[in-house]
């Protein structure tokens, strides 16, 4: 299998070594539990194992039997088969941190691309190598706030419309911190003034989502600005998609931009692993967390790539590292990089209107059913939330025997939001899902 | 020859690839909303994969050759675990399906779960962390709520050997600890002694690499264990080094609280580059409440009819959420993949076979490389790659002249105890000819330092690229290209 030597090898090894048996190796160990029996199965064959894990995988219900309608976070996007055919390459997807760049040039024009594609994406000077996935891309840029006040600035003005989870992780990561963190509470439907009136000099960072939980689009160019009028850093997390169509943060004056890069050619993989997007203005380069690849010549003179601002990072810095990142998301932040290279500039502004208008489709079809409203007055991208006669629970009980995942239940992290359904449509779903949706909801007939 | 930048590439209106027509009534977002200008390359598919898979072979990779870089454990991937993985109803699940219809991943995640817990004897554990630095983070969070929960806000010192990962001190300073630094004693353990002495109503607890990033099993550990516990404390575990120790011990029994696992290291889901890693967390039954949420468990009982029911649960003191969704299940997938692979015993001829290769790889090399720590290792050793009649070659030499032959260098520089360090870890998948070959090599190289100093410090000759200039990159900080101010003009 997976341990080569042959029994005469083994004796051979451990003769060099100077000692009798294997377990002569482990002399230094405590004698108790040693050897323990893990009362585990034994080994299985690889027809064996597949065959196992095909049935486990059969088990789960996919959005290709389902007609899906859930984003929240994570989106039903097609992903082009050269992507995959790149990922599977042993040269990328078997090596490690390019420690020695001699050696890792791939991986590092890799990075140095992905940088470059996400810096044009967003509007801004700089990206880093990735985070781990969109919360924790909204976490260290709360971090990198509070260290660029030097932990002076306590208070966080946190949208309530930044995703559920984000929120969450954000309070995990900073629990040590005793910040001020305000915003959260406010009436989820809030316009932006309601977040404008909470920033005062003690602000360390106003942090938005674009477009926003509920998939709305906001103009930030004032929160921006007042932020700024308060020496407040400003934070925008996107959807990357969105950026096909929609003005880059850049131009709201964002300091920050974090996003949740799945939606770039990452399978749904029921959660992970996915992408956390982060960039920043060149001024911010030396505070931002996360590898970085730099170009540079070798000693022949040839263009070639480098992790560079080591000096920030916890193995220069260890406790002074203001986060332990060490690595980034390597293949993920490569299967986007392969993704918006196939796509480029007019693959991804088609998609994006697709999305705009299949949701738009689907809104308006949506509210010709009697009961159920969309709010088409505020714009919004590929997502929209379905104001429903009963609670979304029971909207989505009624149609999953249809086999359609209706949305997200918005109640799950709005209290108040009980009738609330969170519906995303996205090239995946064809006009006739959207009309079978519309049609299944019409028979119920809820009025 | 390099190869072109995708951006330097790209011609105005080319694509990779189309999509559908719209099949609805096309609506447009009001102009104010638009950008003007969407600055990506614009590249043919075939373009696209040649450029890929032309980097690509600048990469060295384990599917390539020997990648004995220290505790990272290079071992190989294998590739039934990327088919697995890629099964449709594993990859085309999303992640806030109604439970009833994710019972295949929610089961798969638990036996996972089962697996961990019994290979480490602990008593639960969550699955959410994305890398092992996440899981320490997670870890560390833990022992910080639980000692609050008991009133002792105090407990605020944690202390870290000198030879630890530069992670383990940055989590502790990210979780508002403050960080202690413990030396090592002269075999190389834990000094119990400084240990004692930092045992004080102020300690939260031990953060502690067994075996320890000198690839040596802490021989103190069950003493240090029980001297932090004593004082009121917790010791946190770096799983970093688990591969040694596969059926060989469990860490819970040696007196470790709290763990993280590298699913990337031990478990064999590939390393990608630099992620996705995956790094669950192992607690005792003291713990268990403050596990980040969610985790998975059965909710209803199963019988012989009809299988158990599992689902996503809060733990009732949850420290929270530490990522998005439940982990990185793409990841785990592999792994449980790769442990029924090898089963019960398979791990622990993995642990068994990784600590021989090492071994025998230093026993080769031990009369030509120092080794400081002159005793049986675990699954690594670190050697010293400089030596006083050759006084112009560090170890950073030894390695770029290591690439010459085809191989990775080990780790440079690590731990910082030890100067000149190259950390080598074989990993339990390679043959007996490779260690005797990269042993040959090592040895060669000992004897170019002295005699023919040049081939080291001009190395590497052999690789696609030079040494790089790092200063250069420091100092100019490019981190990005863009399409040229005129692209697209004259079109």
């Amino acid at each position: 299998m997976y341990t080569p030597h042959t029994p005469a090898e083994r004796e051979e090894m451990l003769k060099t070594i100077g000692v009798e048996g294997i377990e002569e190796l482990f002399q230094c160990l405590p004698s108790t539990d040693k050897f323990p029996d893990l009362g585990l199965p034994e080994n299985m064959t690889e027809m064996e194992v597949l065959s196992e894990m095909a049935y486990i995988a059969s088990v789960n219900e996919t959005v290709q039997e389902l007609t899906s309608f859930l984003g929240a976070g994570a989106y039903n996007h097609y992903i082009p088969a050269a992507v995959d055919a790149i990922l599977q390459r042993g040269e990328f997807y078997t090596a490690y941190t390019p420690y020695q760049p001699e050696i890792a040039q791939g991986t590092l024009q890799a990075i140095f691309e992905y940088q470059s594609l996400i810096a044009a994406l967003t509007g801004m000077d700089v990206s880093n190598a990735s985070h781990y996935d969109g919360a924790t891309a909204v976490a260290e840029a709360v971090n990198m706030a509070y260290h660029r006040f030097r932990e002076r600035r306590k208070r966080f003005v946190i949208s309530p419309r930044l995703h559920p989870h984000y929120r969450a992780t954000i309070h995990t990561y900073m629990e040590g911190m005793d910040l001020d963190i305000v915003g959260e509470d406010l009436d989820p439907n809030c316009g932006t003034e309601e977040l404008i009136k909470l920033i005062n000099d003690d602000t360390a960072l106003v942090m938005v989502q674009y477009p926003d939980f509920f998939g709305r689009i906001y103009d930030f160019t004032e929160l921006g600005k007042v932020a700024h009028e308060h020496k407040a850093m400003f934070g925008v997390h996107v959807n990357p998609i969105a950026l096909g169509m929609l003005k880059p943060p850049s131009e709201f004056d964002a300091d920050i931009v974090t996003g949740e890069g799945q939606p770039l050619g990452v399978p749904l993989s029921y959660g992970g692993p996915y992408l956390g997007l982060f960039a920043t203005k060149k001024q911010y380069v030396r505070k931002m967390a996360g590898r970085l690849a730099g170009e540079t010549v070798d000693t022949r003179g040839q263009r070639g790539y480098v992790l560079t601002l080591n000096t920030r990072e916890q193995h220069i810095r260890r406790e002074q590292a203001t986060s332990n990142i060490c690595t980034n998301q390597g293949l993920i932040a490569l299967a986007s990089t392969v993704y918006l290279s196939l796509l480029g500039k007019n693959g991804l502004q088609d998609l994006a209107r697709l999305n705009y208008q299949k949701a738009h489709y689907a809104a308006e079809q949506l509210n010709t059913v009697p009961g159920f409203h969309v709010n088409m007055e505020i714009p919004f991208f590929n997502e929209f939330v379905l104001h429903c006669p009963v609670p979304a629970e029971e909207v989505n009980e009624m149609l999953l025997p249809y086999d359609i995942l209706g949305g997200y239940d918005l109640s799950q992290d709005y209290p108040g939001m009980t009738h609330e359904l969170l519906v995303a449509v996205t090239e995946m779903n064809d006009r006739a899902e959207i009309d079978y949706l519309v049609e299944v909801l019409e028979e119920e007939s809820y009025d | 020859m390099t190869e072109p930048t995708i951006f330097e590439m790209s011609r105005p209106n080319r694509t990779g690839v189309r999509f559908p027509e719209p099949d609805v009534p096309e609506t447009d977002l009001p102009q104010e909303f638009l950008r003007e200008d969407l600055p990506l390359p614009e590249i043919s598919e075939n373009e696209v994969v040649r450029h890929f898979t032309n980097i690509s072979q600048y990469n060295h990779a384990v599917d390539i050759g020997f990648y004995p870089l220290g505790s990272c454990t290079m071992k190989y991937n294998p590739k039934i675990n990327e088919q697995t993985a890629r099964l449709p109803g594993f990859s085309l699940v999303h992640p806030l399906q109604p439970e009833v219809t994710t019972q295949g991943s929610l089961g798969l995640m638990y036996e996972l779960q089962q697996w961990l817990a019994a290979i480490s004897g602990f008593d639960a554990v969550t699955l959410q962390p994305a890398a092992g630095a996440h899981g320490e983070l997670t870890g560390v969070l833990i022992i910080r709520a639980y000692h609050r929960s008991r009133g002792e806000k105090k407990r605020n010192k944690m202390l870290v050997p000198d030879s630890a990962h530069g992670t383990n001190p940055a989590t502790s300073a990210m979780s508002g600890m403050e960080m202690v630094e413990l030396p090592s004693d002269e075999r190389g353990n834990v000094d119990l002694d400084a240990l004692e002495a930092e045992c004080d109503d102020t300690l939260a607890g031990l953060m502690i690499t067994n075996p320890n990033t000198l690839g040596l099993f802490d021989e103190n550990i069950e003493e240090a264990c029980r001297l932090v516990h004593e004082a009121g404390g917790l010791v946190y575990g770096d799983g970093a080094n688990l591969n040694a120790l596969l059926g060989i011990c469990r860490p819970r029994e040696n007196g470790i609280d709290v763990m993280h696992f590298n699913l990337h290291k031990t478990f064999s889901t590939p390393h990608g580059g630099g992620g996705p890693g995956s790094g669950p967390v192992g607690v005792i039954e003291e713990l268990a409440p403050f596990l980040p949420a969610p985790v998975v468990d059965i909710v209803k009982e199963g019988d012989q009819d009809t299988p158990p029911l599992y689902g996503l649960v809060t733990p009732s003191e949850t420290i929270g959420r530490v990522k998005a969704f439940h982990g990185h299940f793409g990841m785990h997938v592999r792994a449980l993949t790769y442990m029924l692979s090898l089963g019960g015993n398979g791990l622990r001829d993995v642990a068994m076979t990784a600590v021989l290769n090492a071994n025998y790889l230093q026993a080769l090399v031990k009369d030509t490389y120092h080794i400081p720590y002159d005793r049986l290792c675990m699954h690594e050793f670190v050697a010293e790659g400089a030596w006083d009649d050759a006084p112009d070659v560090r170890a950073l030499d030894v390695s770029k002249r290591i690439i010459d032959f085809g191989f990775h260098p080990p780790t440079n520089y690590f731990p910082l105890i030890v100067p000149e360090a190259l950390m080598i870890e074989p990993t339990e998948t390679e043959t007996k000819e490779t260690l005797d070959r990269f042993a040959e090599v090592l040895k060669q190289i000992a004897e170019e330092a002295r005699e023919n100093p040049e081939l080291l410090l001009e190395a590497p000759h052999d690789a696609p690229f030079g040494r790089l200039d790092e200063v250069k990159a420091a100092k100019e900080l490019i981190l990005k290209t863009e399409l040229p101010e005129d692209y697209g003009d004259e079109v």
